[in-house]
């Protein structure tokens, strides 16, 4: 039997890179919760998931310095998020609650995958050692 | 990997909010300071908050929006002004001129900038243990 890693992990390793973007703007969140004006953003997972897996980064070979990198701009598409309740008069949209349980789902999430792939490298590892350190 | 732009976006927060939390701070200490004229007295101070795009960032199409203080201002609300001619820093009409502060709006809002402050702590130290833990990917566990 070989042993392809691509197989052995799955979706999990671009899963946890739209985690860890989606971490980020969720963050971004958090941080600007008291900024007048400011809408609440997230990342579509299934999309973000389905542009990592297709590795469809959209990138554009630049022939000059000039030109503009805008490569992994569509490959997060950010959305704003509908707010729950009426504009409160600041024009912000972020409910805090609701960004600190993403965040924390989020997380969680990130780390469910990251202790799937440890257990996935340890069983590598002892098919590769034969068992015995 | 963006966790570690997370810190940058906590921090700016974290910033923030010790920037409007000073402010209150000197709100509610000069809440009391007297004056007698209505240049002299002490006005109360509100920081202005602004999201935070950094145009080089954008460009290579890994945003972050931070929190930035784009200012401090000064609240054009009318002062208080109190007849007491006793008073040793009264005018020659007999008034003395105090801030336009309200102490309940200012713990009102210390309070949400405190709150806000450790919403901000709470995702670094998250996201430190997403980055810790990755970084032990692999390892005997």
């Amino acid at each position: 039997m070989a042993i392809s890693f691509e197989k052995a992990f799955g979706m999990h390793p671009e899963a946890m890179l739209v985690r860890d973007r989606r971490a980020q703007v969720l963050a971004e969140n958090i941080a600007n919760a008291d900024t007048p004006g400011y809408k609440a953003k997230d990342i579509d997972f299934q999309q973000a998931l389905n542009n990592a897996k297709s590795r469809q980064s959209g990138a554009m070979s630049r022939t000059h310095e000039q030109h503009f990198n805008i490569s992994t701009s569509s490959q997060y598409d950010t959305k704003f998020r509908n707010p729950d309740q009426p504009d409160t008069g600041d024009g912000n949209s972020v409910d805090i609650h609701r960004e600190r349980n993403a965040f924390m789902q989020n997380s969680l999430e990130y780390q469910a995958s990251l202790s799937f792939l440890n257990s996935r490298i340890s069983g590598l590892k002892k098919a590769l050692t034969g068992g015995g350190q | 990997m963006s966790a570690f732009k997370i810190f940058d976006i906590t921090g700016s927060g974290m910033t923030a909010q010790s920037v409007r939390m000073n402010t209150t701070a000197s709100n509610i200490a000069n809440a009391n300071s007297v004056s007698s004229s209505v240049d002299q007295t002490y006005r109360g101070r509100h920081a202005v908050f602004a999201a935070e795009l950094s145009d080089a960032k954008r460009m290579q199409g890994d945003d972050s929006v931070g929190v930035k203080v784009l200012g401090i201002v000064e609240s054009d609300a009318p002062l208080n002004v109190e007849y007491a001619p006793n008073h040793p820093l009264a005018d020659e009409n007999g008034y003395i001129y105090k801030p336009n502060i309200n102490i309940m709006e200012e713990m009102a809002n210390m309070i949400s900038a405190s709150r806000s402050y450790d919403t901000n702590v709470q995702t670094a130290d998250a996201a430190k243990q997403m980055v810790m833990r990755t970084l032990r990917l692999g390892q005997a566990n």
